[in-house]
């Protein structure tokens, strides 16, 4: 488990870190998003030990990290790289051999690796001479060639055209299904909303909201629902403790979006609806990541 | 999924396979860094054609100077008469015996000798011989045949220094700051490389900035010093095999204590080069960077050419550690410097290396993730 905990961050009179603190669980894909300069680059470097914090400390099962504990991470830095002049299997060997890798172990991951991000064909070429989309696999190659336990991604998927962005969740995936702590950035909310368990959500340097996915739509939903009727849906305008949102009556039947004050209230919209015909439709409307971005940071 | 698995199916492989959490260590990194840089630059189609290049300029000298020693053809005299043995005598010349002076004259007008030597039978002349050349009077003929009164010396000089300490110190300077300019370009280069391509931030995320630092240094340093040994060794059998071993013992301490004083003058200006590169973010402006540092390179160059007969200024420079590199090995060839004077200057020049690392390793780390505009030396510096 990663934990960061009171991260504080200036650089000269601008504070870029406040107090930021939450928790990476094993097996747990975390999304980390934020408007861009809200402080998720930083996060990572610090977590990475690329940067120091000014305050603040981050552990792994209750240890503080170490610098040999780097090794330990997989790393995909936001601004990407790799040496330009260098064959993409020679590379990835020097940057296993780097993490600790004895020189057969290093060898064996990167050729498993290439295999599985469909770069084989291309690993005695030079890293200039790949297309950028074959770059890309290539960094991400680079982040897991050394098998780390952590996975830190900083923008995984920008830049990575549709067929590579499954490739690569689907990597994240059984990295957490095998225990690993992932913990991504992206702005792209509509994958972090199909792929992360957790979230975490920054803005201005400080951590406005975290927690599992779903604990955090409950907790940003407003009480609002929707319902579609073959009978006659008229009826719900003299519930009590009922506020139509909209209503939209046809031959058809009724379709219906209404705020309840209570859960009560709104079952009873059900039952008396059921009484009346069937029901097509009925659901709690739950505020979608982007709603909950726009909220939460504002 | 199972959920005990690795973390990835092509990873799932037995535990011996993965010794990722022993971190190796800071040697390990260096090691690594090291053979990719020597690897890089052995791969360079630039860097191979370049010390061809410079090992066959250094092989030619030596040969060339070689052959033109040995090649001193004898100039040829036309001799009548009794000259021909006071000619003989000097062991100077080739001989060319003619029947009498007109025979000999007609031989010096129409180029084929040098002059003619003929006999003198005034009473009052000094030898017996007269000279006979065409436009002027030929010093070499004269020379030989000139009587000098004996000298004696009462505190000879050990080499005949001058037109040859010019020669060697103009050798060590130029092999020092090609050798120091090529390879502290380099090394900037390259660290500008993996900070404008970004990978800088894998690789301080993987090891630390001192061990990066340290592995290109000693990386290029290896390099360099084996451009250097392998320049010594050509040039050191090319006057074994064109039969200059005087020249060989002579010189031999001096370039030995070169390639000591060079190994750690490089290592100086190496860090100095990587320092100053990791502060701006883009290939081209590593050259206004770092030519602070390839002044400080030059400088000792020019003032050995300018300079070497001076002795106070070569003893000067000789424990400046920039300049002692090529300094020191000139005055222990001229016999100027105290046996412990190598040692002590050697002490400043290491001391002042491992300052230089020290400061250098900072200004690198404060450098290394600031892309964009120059960071200011004061920022560098910073703790």
């Amino acid at each position: 488990m990663l934990d960061i905990r009171g991260i504080t961050k200036r650089y000269g009179t601008r504070q870029v870190l406040t107090d930021v603190s939450f928790t990476v669980g094993n097996g747990r894909m975390t999304g980390f998003v934020g408007a861009n300069g809200a402080g998720k680059t930083t996060t990572m470097r610090i977590i990475l030990g690329v940067l120091t914090a000014d305050a603040g400390t981050v552990l792994i099962d209750g240890e503080p990290v170490t610098a040999g504990d780097r090794r330990r991470f997989g790393y995909m830095p936001e601004e990407r790289g790799l040496y330009p002049k260098m064959k993409v299997a020679e590379q990835l060997i020097y940057l296993a051999r780097l993490h600790g890798l004895t020189p057969h172990a290093a060898l064996r991951n990167t050729s498993d690796l290439l295999e599985r991000l469909g770069l084989s064909e291309r690993s005695t070429a030079l890293v200039e001479s790949l297309s950028l989309g074959n770059q890309q696999r290539a960094q991400i190659a680079a982040a897991l060639v050394h098998d780390p336990e952590f996975l830190v991604l900083d923008e995984p998927f920008s830049g990575l055209d549709p067929i590579a962005v499954e490739v690569v969740m689907g990597v994240l995936a059984e990295y957490a299904a095998g225990g690993a702590p992932v913990l991504f950035s992206s702005h792209q909310l509509d994958i972090v909303e199909r792929l992360c368990d957790d979230l975490v959500i920054i803005g201005g340097g400080e951590i406005r909201a975290h927690g599992p996915r779903e604990t955090l739509r409950d907790a940003y939903s407003s009480p609002r629902f929707e319902i579609r009727t073959h009978g006659d849906a008229s009826f719900i305008r003299d519930v009590p403790g009922i506020r139509i949102v909209d209503l939209t009556l046809d031959s058809a039947g009724g379709h219906v979006v209404f705020e309840a004050e209570t859960d009560a209230a709104s079952q009873l919209v059900l039952q008396q609806a059921i009484a009346r015909g069937p029901v097509s439709a009925f659901t709690h409307q739950r505020p979608s990541l982007a709603t909950i971005f726009k909220e939460v940071v504002q | 999924m199972s959920t005990q698995a690795t973390p990835t199916a092509t990873q799932a492989s037995p535990a011996s396979a993965r010794p990722t959490h022993a971190a190796p260590t800071v040697a390990q990194s260096v090691w690594l860094v090291a053979t990719r840089e020597i690897m890089v630059r052995l791969r360079s189609k630039a860097f191979l054609i370049s010390t061809g290049i410079l090992l066959l300029i250094s092989v030619g000298s030596v040969v060339a100077g070689g052959i033109a020693s040995q090649n001193t053809t004898l100039d040829t005299v036309a001799v009548v008469g009794s000259a021909e043995a006071v000619v003989e005598s000097t062991g100077a010349f080739e001989i060319m015996a003619v029947d009498d002076v007109a025979a000999a004259e007609a031989l010096v007008r129409d180029g084929t000798v040098e002059a003619a030597v003929v006999p003198n039978e005034s009473a009052d002349a000094l030898l017996p011989v007269t000279v006979i050349a065409l436009e002027s009077a030929p010093l070499g003929v004269t020379g030989a045949l000139s009587v000098s009164p004996d000298v004696q010396l009462l505190d000879p000089a050990e080499t005949d220094g001058g037109n040859l300490a010019y020669l060697i110190a103009f050798a060590f300077g130029i092999v020092f700051l090609m050798s120091a300019t090529t390879f502290g370009g380099t090394i900037a280069q390259s660290v500008v490389e993996e900070k404008q391509t970004r990978i800088v931030e894998i690789l301080m995320s993987t090891i630390s900035v001192r061990a990066l630092l340290a592995g290109k240094v000693l990386g290029n340093s290896i390099m360099a010093f084996g451009q250097i040994v392998a320049i010594g060794l050509l040039a050191a059998g090319g006057m074994a095999v064109t039969g200059q071993r005087v020249l060989l013992a002579d010189v031999g301490p001096a370039i030995g204590w070169f390639v000591v004083f060079f190994a750690f003058g490089f290592v100086l200006l190496a860090s100095l080069y990587a320092a100053t590169a990791s502060m701006v973010s883009r290939q081209e402006d590593v050259g206004s960077v770092t030519s602070p540092v390839l002044i400080l390179t030059m400088i000792p160059y020019f003032l050995v050419v300018f300079f070497n007969d001076n002795p106070l200024v070569v003893a000067i420079m000789s424990y400046v550690p920039f300049s002692a590199p090529v300094g020191m090995p000139l005055r222990i060839f001229t016999g100027s410097a105290e046996w412990w004077e190598p040692l002590a200057s050697l002490v400043i020049l290491v001391i002042s290396t491992l300052v230089v690392i020290l400061l250098g390793s900072r200004i690198y780390s404060n450098s290394l993730l600031r892309m964009g505009a120059r960071v200011s030396l004061r920022d560098a510096l910073k703790r």
